[in-house]
């Protein structure tokens, strides 16, 4: 057998990098010209760390846009929804810019990773079309990088940091106490970290222990003994996607019962770690197991056409859809800047949760109750879904909803017109 | 720090490597042979776990261990003797393209058929718990995981340098067309060494399901590191795979422990160019003639 000459190393470096410019181009989108739709755009992460979350946004965006469809439409038009995977921040605003350029959509909702929400904003910004925000939580986007055209459903870190933050300090694990954190190494772990260190000092608590993970990091064997040495009262993670997963897994294998939570977390990755390697208490935007009529249909309607049941990211897929139809059919007006006004003024919303929720004028964070989750004991459960029980809606019923967003001395944001 | 406790690490960071090394030997016998550089090695990695996922509920995990490789392994061969078979002779592009694509069809398909959350595997009740030795602490199933791979990794040894088959394999790295003269056809051999590389890989995947998470794009996530330890250690070289494991685990582990975490993947790229710059055939690279 021969094998021809011009194998060489050289080459193959040159072909690597090659399939590493293709790999980052994507596929585009086929789309049929339609007049007598609205259109949407779907931007989301469908691949690496994030995919996971971005699958169960789209299923939800899929389930919107059918009941959207069977009750009437839009304005009497049918809504189709173009969804593509957002990939990175460049490849987003690529994205972005031709959906709304070429495919002329009414607006642009989605996204996980704050760094692409971000690169989507500048586009949705300069071309004044509405962004919706279901999934990037970086408190920056609602601060120093706000932008006028976009809106967040899903809550800031500020929010999900007070709403878990307050079970940490009903169990006395703040005051006098030590924690180690592990921070994911991009725009979301550094905010999170940031807001999450405002209130561990704010209510006396201390860092022994405080690291940044690579994104692509896999093992935790290293970060484990640290722990255990270190002797921390609680163990926090600001890790996103499948490495809270990872880590869960490799908790429960080395045998390490310290007490541990995070400021950020997806139902997802509760269900992914399984029964009894998923441990501690965390924040989450919404979930399956919430009694209102709202949250009950939603949940029915989803294991209906997909058999299991939707986790939180779903949840802010279905309700960005739904506020966005219910205002144009009442705007009679797809117009993003008649929205944008809209919402500015107070509009409020059912997002399936006892109470309806608005967008807050001055930075555009949707104003909606948060809960706290807490593993279940391996002997109580009784099905691979339902492995944690909640607490009540953060802020309680006799509370602004404001009271656990970050004021605006905390995150100011100042909009360009 | 304490020193017991960069012992510790020391020792964690050895092991780590370990994990990579199953996947890497793989690559690295493909590659040496037939000049194939198989992106989608990771591929069989994630097939290897997917398959001990669906297989557990009826055969266990015991049962998996050794079904699962061995159902990777054949899937290996078909694809060696339906598509490898044709790019032997061609400019690697082609075959890099070819894997490539291959890796995306495995990812896609994975997606479609369990969709893309991580699935939820635990390590089976018999093998859970941990090790002290002292101040030490290691899990249990590391242990096992540990004797496994080096068992394989004697084995792979034995097999190549010992056997008439490892001859055959290491005469056909260094020189095919004489084999070729002195009347052995390769073709058998280049199918037994695709099993046995896509095999280990399967079988990394058996054991890495209980530990990491499960996910279409897990195979992705090891093929990068698996690349930087066959470049560092040296194209056809056997125990430069090994070594360079066991550093690229060290080097990771370190950082960690030294409180540069951030940069601990990082540091394994910053070894990798180094090596190059120093022995740009890798730590124990032979020279092959016909890829210079």
């Amino acid at each position: 057998m021969t094998t021809k000459d011009h194998l060489s190393r050289r080459g193959l470096l040159k072909g690597a990098a090659g399939t590493a410019l293709v790999a980052g181009l994507g596929m585009p989108a086929i789309v049929r010209a339609q007049s007598d739709v609205i259109r949407f755009g779907h931007l989301t992460p469908r691949t690496g760390f994030l995919g996971p979350l971005g699958e169960y946004a789209v299923m939800a965006a899929d389930l919107a846009v059918e009941e959207i469809n069977a009750s009437g439409g839009i304005l009497g038009r049918k809504v189709e929804i173009l969804k593509e995977d957002s990939v990175n921040p460049q490849t987003a605003s690529t994205k972005a810019e031709r959906m709304v350029e070429r495919d002329k959509v009414a607006c642009i909702i989605g996204e996980i990773s704050s760094a692409s929400c971000l690169t989507i904003a500048q586009v949705a910004q300069r071309t004044k079309t509405l962004f919706v925000n279901t999934g990037g939580n970086s408190d920056a986007l609602r601060g120093k990088d706000c932008k006028r055209f976009m809106f967040h459903v899903e809550s800031q870190n500020s929010m999900y940091v007070k709403s878990v933050g307050r079970s940490f300090l009903e169990e006395g694990l703040v005051k006098g106490k030590k924690w180690y954190s592990l921070t994911a190494d991009y725009a979301f772990g550094h905010d999170l970290l940031s807001v999450a260190k405002r209130f561990m000092e704010a209510n006396g608590g201390e860092f022994v222990g405080d690291e940044l993970v690579p994104t692509d990091a896999t093992d935790f064997s290293a970060y484990l003994i640290k722990i255990r040495s270190a002797n921390p009262d609680l163990v926090v993670l600001n890790l996103a996607g499948a490495q809270i997963t990872n880590f869960l897994k490799q908790y429960a294998e080395f045998g390490l019962t310290f007490p541990i939570g995070g400021f950020g977390f997806d139902t997802a990755l509760a269900w992914a770690a399984g029964k009894g390697n998923f441990v501690g208490t965390w924040p989450v935007v919404w979930h399956h197991l919430l009694e209102t009529p709202g949250s009950k249909a939603f949940t029915e309607a989803f294991v209906k056409k997909y058999g299991k049941p939707p986790e939180n990211q779903a949840w802010g897929e279905y309700v960005a859809l739904k506020i966005i139809a219910q205002s144009m059919n009442e705007l009679k007006s797809t117009d993003s800047e008649k929205l944008v006004e809209h919402w500015e003024k107070g509009a409020k919303f059912d997002v399936l949760k006892t109470r309806e929720g608005y967008f807050r004028d001055f930075d555009h964070q949707l104003m909606h109750e948060m809960y706290a989750i807490t593993a279940l004991p391996a002997d109580k459960i009784t099905n691979e879904w339902d492995i944690f029980t909640s607490s009540g809606p953060v802020p309680g019923p006799n509370e602004p909803l404001d009271a656990i967003a970050a004021t605006r001395e905390e995150n100011a944001c100042t909009f360009q017109a | 720090m304490t020193f017991t406790l960069f012992l510790q690490q020391v020792l964690n960071g050895l092991l780590d490597g370990v994990y990579y090394l199953l996947i890497a030997l793989g690559l690295s016998l493909i590659f040496s042979l037939g000049g194939i550089v198989n992106l989608a090695h990771g591929a069989f990695y994630a097939i290897g776990a997917y398959l001990t996922l669906v297989l557990s509920p009826y055969i266990g995990f015991g049962g998996s261990f050794v079904v699962s490789p061995v159902a990777v392994a054949l899937l290996g061969v078909l694809i060696e003797r339906v598509l490898f078979t044709r790019f032997y002779r061609t400019d690697p592009i082609y075959s890099l393209l070819l894997t490539f694509g291959l890796a995306m069809v495995a990812e896609q398909a994975l997606r479609m058929i369990f969709g893309a959350p991580p699935l939820s595997y635990s390590i089976p009740q018999a093998l859970r718990g941990q090790v002290f030795i002292g101040d030490f602490i290691y899990s249990f199933y590391r242990s096992i995981l540990l004797l496994v791979a080096v068992a394989c990794v004697a084995a792979l040894w034995f097999l190549l340098q010992k056997t008439a088959f490892g001859r055959v394999v290491r005469a056909g790295v260094q020189n095919p067309d004489m084999v070729g003269a002195l009347g052995i056809s390769l073709q058998p051999y280049m199918s037994a060494v695709a099993a046995l590389g896509i095999g280990l890989a399967g079988l990394a995947g058996v054991l890495l399901a209980p530990i990491y998470s499960v996910h279409p794009a897990m195979g992705a996530e090891i093929i990068t590191p698996a690349f930087v330890v066959v470049v560092i250690g040296g194209l056809g070289s056997f125990w430069g795979v090994v070594v360079a494991a066991v550093l690229v685990g060290l080097v990771k582990g370190l950082m960690v422990a030294f409180g540069y975490s951030a940069g601990s993947t990082a540091a394994i790229y910053l070894l990798m160019f180094l090596v190059l710059l120093f022995r740009p055939r890798g730590l124990f690279g032979e020279r092959i003639t016909r890829f210079e």
